[in-house]
């Protein structure tokens, strides 16, 4: 079976609120342009379109019909759509080319989650009946998460600090980031509890952007760019939406989407951790050691785009594949509350 | 040198009471819970869940062994909502509960009452506080109070109870979001020249087609549309329905013709109404010029012009428009 | 390379205007429950799970697949959501197809919804969104002027809408699925029917349906073991072309063209018409058999309604379309490209019932979506493929 390599990455600013529709043509048709011309292909190059967003960001159906305008669609395109982070677009894709159908694919996320109330709007993804009537936002949620891990030891507020505070210092190379700075753990702690037992520095801001990725068959991502990063695996798996029947201190998709791969000798891992005790979760759930550089783009802390983060977490990873900064890098994205859905790939630089 | 204003933007609201049918195993949950009892359901492994899941986490297989549990129970994690949202039960800050009653496997997302995050702890027994009025929702559980808290103490402000179904093993939950709508730069510039009573388009630089309204990109080049055109309020239906059947948020009254208009020098139609003549006078081809509102009632928006009437001109051959079919 | 794969089986619920009875999960679950037995699978033979549907607003649920996994059976297992509006039925099913096809997975399951009694389509599709024209009229509103134009374009008499609705809906009361049962109804009645989006009448429309459908798709090894008979993927294609652009022809959309084009190519189909025994296409307003007739490349461009008028496209006639009463009969809108492609499939393993097709070995599966952009095709045998 034919490895499938990235070859071309480019995303949005990271912004608080885009000027933009929420269609995301304005941030997305900058951002295609850019990966084209890292990868010096035209859309006539793709063969499989694939993208990731939500209705219920935008507050209408269907609103990722008009994205396709930032494609310039005609003639018409091979294409689908997922009503997730882009992220699982790229899982698409990726089969889609190892079918054998089609030896490219570009993957494109975007969403505006400015328009309206995120945390509100998020609480729509619990169970209708006896959980979402109650409107428990997205934060509430992570907190309950939070003190878990707190109150059994396993994780201390100290730790989650810490995460933020280099999560923020990186994020100073990243001229994309949304947030960035150089803060002392001492001074996080001493900033007041905005969601008991979270402060603002442990959950991620709200963020618009749009992120897109570009795919091709191992044997033809040579000829595309000189280093891409081949994907040796992609796995992703979902846990269970009881909240209260979980152990929300592990994270039991990501552990078994962990085991389906081979996670050893990674250099750099991208963490898809909208709160910072989710990243302490996740580098236990796949044994990251502290050799491991986490989330060197700052991660979801320093810009969080909703439907494109995940897939931006690939990009990150790749990138520094394809820079020869790294030789294996592990990209992991999330959905869903408190981590209830999650995807890990393993790339490597193609020799 | 003119700053160019930010793209327009107005309140986008969607509301919607879903009535949500049930099921056996959650009509019966919510049942309970109308007639102040809480019931469970006992799964594969002999876990009773709160609230009952319809189907097993493990095996998938259908549950319905009911089990009834205790309406107080102990907090096993909590987290504090400082900055309540619209809809959750409490309206002032409270704290966010996984409750394990006691009798139950699992543990139930609700809110408690209490002063201050001081006031909570993982531990603490709670019990249920009922609805005045339940009928058959998971909001009959108002909320719950530390178990020690006296019995007369006066409610917290509350989100307004969901209305009662009028069909058993019905739920409603009512739906309400705000969102800030935006419009691209481009049609930004269009509607202000709306409400000016002008017609702007935009030529794509590529394929040169004229599109009005403007697209932030155009839809077969991908690249933004930048030359201004302005176009006469003049043109031809190229074709139509007449709209006779009426429908929940309609707002026009029916029967009314729903047209595609091609505005001279215009590459592609737009939707609008057609009126000043009979619905069944309506023709593909038909010459239409715009009736424009009152100058005062102006906003930035294509309802300016209230609709297309005919002009009386001979019709445009069926082979002028064929293309844009 | 691409691997072989076949439909081991499908099941649907019986769809009406309300299910009442049942949550999402239990409807989902009647489908899937169907399906599985009908493939002699359990849930530990099952790798993954694609599930499809329209939009979230519908059901007022954000990404429902997240509260649904335990449901699914998906807990532990690759999860995918799949929405390409109308034509998610047909590609949620391609996307499924297409894990077993890569290698990945021995069986998939997948599965399609709408319960649209718990919302309002026509609300939901019809939201006034500011600056705009409240123009907005459902999809009958949407679709009837371009139903003007075709019948403008081709020259078709008027009776041929008609005569397309009263076939589904005779076909309909053969399928005890589905929705409207009319098993006396006539092309008089139809004609006599309300005019709702003018040249649209009431008979001429489907109904608003709560429903589900779903399938379990297996690899080479799968199929051979299938006890009955499978449905062997011979081609599948996906095409998307803009809503709206100029000179774009919303009768006979070019998106439609290239994805039949590339069906009969990898199919190895050079005359459809004669090459394919029983299609299942997405006609939720009756004019759209003749209109994809064309489009799919049965018929020369303006040739489509003659096929229909002559009775060919009924059963027993030359290519019967939409023996099951397709979407005229029965629309959970999520699950109505589903239903195409499980129907397509249900002819040639020759367990259609009632409204089977005489030797069937070769059917379509075909929906659309979105302002007539979107669009997904299946060819299934019942022989494997070369």
């Amino acid at each position: 079976m034919s490895r499938v390599s990235v070859v071309g990455f480019a995303q949005s600013d990271c912004v608080r609120q885009t000027p933009g529709t929420t269609n995301g043509v304005e941030m997305l048709v900058p951002t295609l342009a850019e990966a084209f011309e890292r990868t010096g292909l035209s859309k006539s190059d793709i063969g499989f379109w694939c993208s990731g967003s939500s209705d219920y960001l935008a507050g209408r159906a269907f609103s990722f019909i008009s994205a396709v305008d930032a494609i310039g669609a005609f003639p018409p395109i091979n294409e689908s759509h997922v009503e997730m982070d882009a992220a699982w677009a790229l899982y698409e894709a990726w089969v889609k080319i190892r079918t054998g159908e089609v030896d490219t694919a570009l993957v494109y996320g975007f969403g505006k989650s400015s328009a309206g109330t995120l945390r509100r709007v998020l609480s729509l993804q619990t169970d209708p009946y006896t959980v979402a009537p109650l409107w428990p936002d997205s934060i509430s949620i992570a907190a309950l998460q939070a003190r878990l891990g707190l109150e059994s030891g396993r994780w201390s507020e100290k730790d989650m600090a810490e995460v933020a505070a280099r999560s923020l210092a990186d994020a100073r190379d990243n001229p994309q980031a949304q947030r960035s700075g150089d803060v002392s753990v001492a001074d996080l702690l001493d900033a007041p509890l905005t969601a008991d037992p979270l402060r603002a520095h442990d959950i991620a801001p709200i963020t618009d952007g749009a992120s897109v990725i570009i795919l091709a068959a191992e044997d033809r991502a040579r000829d595309i760019v000189s280093r891409p990063a081949a994907i040796t695996g992609i796995e992703h798996r979902v846990d269970s939406p009881v909240l209260g029947a979980r152990d929300l201190t592990r994270s039991p998709s990501t552990e078994m989407a962990g085991a389906a791969l081979d996670v050893k000798d990674i250099d750099v891992a991208e963490l898809h951790a909208p709160f910072t005790h989710q990243e302490l979760i996740l580098r236990g759930a796949l044994g990251l050691g502290d050799d491991v550089r986490i989330s060197p783009s700052g991660g979801a802390l320093a810009g969080n785009p909703m439907f494109s983060a995940g897939l931006s977490r690939i990009g990150e990873a790749a990138r520094r594949v394809m820079a020869g900064d790294a030789d294996r890098a592990l990209a992991h994205a999330t959905s869903g509350p408190a981590l209830q859905q999650n995807l890990v790939a393993v790339m490597e630089a193609q020799q | 040198m003119t700053t160019e204003a930010p793209p327009l933007s107005e309140p986008l609201e969607i509301q919607f009471d879903y009535t949500r049918s049930l099921g056996p195993v959650l009509g019966r949950f919510m049942t309970g819970l109308a007639e102040r009892r809480i019931e469970g359901v006992r799964g594969s492994d002999g876990r009773v869940h709160v609230p009952p899941v319809e189907y097993d986490p493990v095996t998938a297989a259908p549950l319905s062994e009911f089990v009834e549990v205790g309406q107080e129970g102990t907090v096993l994690t909590w987290s504090w909502c400082a900055d309540p949202v619209a809809g959750q039960p409490i309206q002032r800050p409270f704290a966010w509960a996984l409750i394990q009653l006691d009798g139950a496997d699992t543990a139930l997302l609700h809110a408690v009452d209490v002063d201050s995050p001081e006031r909570i702890r993982t531990g603490m027994r709670v019990r249920v506080r009922w609805a005045d009025e339940p009928v058959g929702h998971i909001r009959d559980i108002a909320y719950f109070a530390p178990a020690d808290a006296p019995d007369d103490q006066p409610p917290p402000p509350m989100s307004p109870a969901p209305p009662a179904a009028e069909d058993d093993g019905i739920m409603i939950t009512p739906i309400k979001l705000g969102y800030d709508h935006t419009v691209s730069p481009e049609e930004s510039r269009y509607l202000r020249a709306l409400g000016e009573g002008k017609l702007i388009g935009q030529r794509c630089p590529k394929c040169e087609k004229v599109y009005l309204p403007p697209r932030g990109a155009c839809p077969t080049d991908g690249v933004p549309t930048t030359t201004e055109v302005e176009l006469p309020d003049t043109g031809i239906v190229t074709t139509f329905c007449i709209v006779n059947v009426p429908f929940l948020g309609q707002q026009i009254t029916p029967p009314y013709v729903v047209a595609y208009i091609l505005l001279d020098g215009a590459d592609i139609a737009f939707l609008h109404l057609v009126r000043g003549c009979d619905a069944d006078e309506v023709r593909m081809g038909m010459r239409v010029r715009a009736h424009w509102r009152p100058r005062e009632e102006w906003v930035t928006s294509m309802r300016n012009i209230a609709h297309f009437e005919p002009t009386g001109e001979p019709d445009a051959p069926y082979e002028s428009y064929a293309h844009h079919l | 390379m691409k691997q072989r794969a076949a439909v081991l089986g499908t099941g649907q619920t019986h769809h009406k205007a309300k299910r009442q009875d049942v949550s999402m999960a239990g409807l989902l679950r009647e489908a899937i429950d169907r399906a599985m037995a009908d493939a002699q699978v359990g849930w530990d033979d099952i790798d993954a799970v694609v599930i499809g549907k329209a939009p979230d607003l519908f059901e007022g649920v954000m990404m429902p697949e997240l509260y649904l996994a335990d449901a699914l059976g998906a807990t532990g297992k690759p999860l995918l959501r799949v929405h390409t509006a109308g034509s998610v039925g047909g590609s949620t099913s391609i996307v499924a197809a297409s894990l077993v096809q890569s290698g990945e997975h021995r069986r998939v399951l997948t599965v399609a919804y709408e319960k649209q009694s718990e919302s309002n389509a026509m609300w939901a599709l019809s939201i006034p969104i500011p600056f705009n024209m409240p123009v907005g009229a459902g999809a009958g509103g949407y679709f009837a002027p371009h139903v003007r134009s075709y019948i403008r374009r081709s020259g078709a008499p008027e009776v041929v809408g008609a005569m397309v609705a009263a076939k589904d809906r005779r076909n309909g009361s053969l399928n005890p699925y589905a929705h409207l049962q009319q098993s006396d109804i006539t092309v008089e009645q139809v004609q006599a029917s309300q005019m709702l989006w003018d040249p649209i009448r009431y008979d001429e429309t489907c109904p608003s349906s709560d429903g589900a459908c779903a399938m379990v798709i297996g690899d080479e090894a799968s199929g051979d073991a299938a006890a009955e008979g499978v449905a062997w993927i011979h081609a599948t294609s996906m095409r998307t072309e803009p809503t709206t652009f100029a000179g774009r022809d919303q009768v006979n959309p070019q998106a439609g063209r290239d994805a039949a084009t590339q069906l009969w190519r990898d199919a190895g189909i050079t005359d459809p018409l004669s090459e394919v025994d029983a299609a299942e296409i997405y006609v939720p307003f009756s004019w759209f058999e003749p209109m994809w007739l064309e489009n799919l490349g049965f018929t020369a461009e303006g040739e489509g309604w003659k096929l229909t008028e002559s009775g060919e496209t009924a059963l027993g006639g030359q290519l019967p379309v939409n023996p099951s009463g397709g979407v005229l009969c029965s629309n959970p809108i999520g699950a109505s490209g589903m239903l195409r492609m499980s129907e397509a499939a249900k002819q040639v393993m020759g367990k259609a019932g009632d409204y089977q097709v005489d030797s069937a070995r070769k059917a379509v599966g075909h929906a659309y979506g979105g302002g007539s952009q979107y669009f997904a095709l299946w060819l299934v045998g019942a022989e494997k493929p070369e």
